[in-house]
């Protein structure tokens, strides 16, 4: 056990890393093998929700803010990056960059907004805000409205890959994923991590400490704001559209229990629970409209009983810090 | 933009009207909202389903029982009322001591189920409710405009409701049992209280607000399933802009915001649907609290 809790999780040679450390290649050889199992382009849908998962947890598990409106960040990239790649003919990564900037700036002043409240309050503000992007896209010539933005070419990566080859974009898009899983894990194990955990057990007491809470939060804030982004730009590369449905309420309220069913402030929970979410809409396609009544009885369910999530429990089972 | 067509004064009073309409659902919907906080610091996210049911068992008890509108305007408060103190004692009481934050998930969860429900067995598109035989006449010749008897209907009741609400809570003894609960439960359950109770009792009366306000809207709106789902996050809007905790702060804000979305329609009707989350905006930078709220 060394003394400082941040350098242990980041060397492989303590508990900590090399339990995170043997997760983590577990999850390499999962992604490396899935697309000879699955259908390749439901793997990469899955992964797009996976980080978006992955930055929402970095507030709900590490900062304790629970945001009811991520889809205001994963929808407009999307809608900017396919924007960006179909009208004015970007490459993917810089469209994928363009619409990640527009996250993280629409997450700037979503976050200016909201963090002052705390708790019950500050989910509400993302609700409202969310539903005011949306309106929004309704109402943007830009967005189509109903008919979203169709057919965005995949065009060549870095002007070199062809990404309109299915394996060169499962690369593309697991790359992209994986940076995003570990921009998380670096900002979760690192001094600022450290400092949002603290906030987030005894926020007065941060304070008393000397730290600015309300930086710190905007900062994390905005980080999410741009790595769900980041999710939902690449999301729109791999599908080749942007629609209505990525901005939409009902989208905020997936990735909330994507992180609750794997397991919120779990570093792996969220990748999980997006596999499970994703996984079910899509072979629990033949009940149709059932589909979102087992979503919600599955969230009630959790809520109720199963609050640690997948791999909370399996984390609490085998005492690994996952 | 703003005088790009001319506008008459019956349009104004038109959508000033609207306004006032659906600034009644605002207000009855955010203070069912503000009752429910009040007791058991919870936000009810399946307050906007729980408004929809009330409009559809006002649509069964006409179409199943024969029971006309009088009759849905006090029966499906009753049955949406016990059906909140179900959901209470079955489900919600579970999360008592826990993060609030469970119970805007649970019941976020149920608002999903319940508002799907409806929708895999009714479809998207409403269902007709006429409007009651006694307010149904010509509409009304005010001098300047020609108010409809049900708006007026609607627009009076739902104030009456709201305000004996706040006069219940604010003023009488049962009220100052029910705040002196929410400041301190443990010392109102010496006094022979019965707390878990009054909670139960507390939820099913904020979610029988809510299914008035369904009744009130079933003969203007129709009955659609997802009628909940638009107004839920407006009446958050309302909520957080009025500031939690106060009930008198979110009647008020629920009357003039509507009037607010009725006025922008006339004006600038582009912006109708988000006028209001850009008040929230600016109240938030402003007034974190709320125009009425107590610093957090």
């Amino acid at each position: 056990m060394s003394a400082n809790p941040v350098a242990a999780t980041m060397n492989p040679f303590t508990r900590e890393g090399r339990e995170f450390g043997v997760v983590f290649v577990i999850m390499l050889v999962l992604i490396g093998a899935a697309p000879f199992v699955a259908y390749p382009f439901f793997v990469m849908q899955a992964l797009c929700f996976a980080l978006f998962a992955c930055a929402f947890n970095l507030l709900i598990g590490y900062v304790g803010l629970l945001s009811f409106g991520h889809a205001m960040f994963l929808g407009s990239a999307s809608y900017v990056c396919a924007h960006a790649a179909k009208v004015w003919g970007l490459d993917p990564e810089l469209a994928i960059l363009t619409g990640v900037a527009c996250s993280g700036l629409l997450g700037l002043v979503a976050g200016v907004l909201s963090i002052r409240s705390q708790g019950i309050y500050f989910a509400m503000i993302t609700v409202a805000l969310s539903q005011m992007i949306y309106f929004f896209c309704v109402e943007a010539p830009f967005t189509h409205g109903e008919d979203g933005i169709q057919g965005v070419p995949q065009g060549r990566a870095f002007g070199l890959i062809d990404l309109s080859r299915p394996a060169a974009l499962y690369v593309f898009t697991a790359a992209i994923f994986l940076f995003g899983f570990l921009a998380v894990y670096r900002a979760v194990n690192s001094p600022f991590g450290e400092i949002l955990k603290a906030i987030r057990e005894n926020e007065p007491r941060a304070i008393s400490l000397g730290y600015r809470v309300a930086r710190y939060k905007l900062a994390a804030f905005v980080l999410s704001a741009a790595l769900a982004g980041l999710a939902g730009a690449t999301k729109a590369i791999v599908v080749q559209n942007a629609s209505l449905t990525d901005v939409g309420f009902a989208m905020s309220g997936e990735v909330v229990l994507m992180t609750l069913l794997g397991g919120m402030g779990t570093l792996y929970g969220p990748v999980v629970g997006a596999l499970v979410v994703v996984s079910m809409q899509n072979y629990l396609a033949q009940f149709g409209q059932w589909v979102t009544v087992i979503q919600g009885a599955v969230f009630v369910a959790c809520v109720l009983t199963f609050r640690r999530g997948v791999v909370g429990e399996i984390g609490k089972a085998l005492k690994w810090s996952i | 933009m703003f005088l790009g067509h001319a506008i008459t004064a019956q349009q104004l009073y038109g959508q000033l009207l609207v306004g006032l309409i659906n600034g009644s659902f605002y207000a009855l919907l955010s203070l069912g909202l503000a009752v429910i906080f009040g007791m058991l610091n919870i936000v009810n996210f399946a307050h906007g389903a729980l408004y929809m049911v009330g409009a559809f068992v006002a649509y069964f008890l006409l179409h199943g029982l024969g029971l006309n509108y009088w009759w849905a305007l006090i029966g499906s408060p009753l049955i949406v009322g016990a059906l909140g103190a179900l959901i209470e004692r079955t489900l919600l009481y579970r999360l008592r001591g826990l993060d609030p934050l469970y119970g805007l998930l649970l019941t976020f969860g149920l608002a999903l189920v319940i508002q799907r429900l409806f929708q895999n067995y009714f479809g998207a598109s409403g269902l007709p409710y006429d409007i009651p035989p006694g307010l149904s006449g010509p509409p009304r010749n005010l001098g300047f405009m020609y108010l409809p008897n049900y708006r007026a209907w609607v627009i009076v009741f739902s104030a009456a409701v709201c305000f004996s609400t706040w006069f219940l809570i604010e003023k009488t003894k049962l009220g100052a049992y029910l705040r002196a609960a929410t400041e301190n439960p443990t010392l109102v359950r010496a006094f022979g209280v019965n707390v878990p109770r009054m909670i139960t009792l507390t939820y099913g009366f904020g979610v029988a607000l809510a299914a008035l306000a369904g009744v009130l809207a079933a003969p203007i709106n129709q009955v659609r399933p997802g009628m909940g789902a638009d107004i839920i996050a407006v009446v958050f809007a309302v909520v957080v802009i009025g500031g939690m905790g106060s009930i008198l702060g979110s009647i008020v804000t629920g009357f003039v915001l509507g009037m607010v979305e009725g006025l922008t329609k006339v004006f600038y009707p582009e912006a109708s649907n988000t006028v209001i989350f850009v008040i929230m905006a600016i109240v938030l930078l402003i007034k974190p609290a709320g125009l009425f709220g107590r610093v957090a």
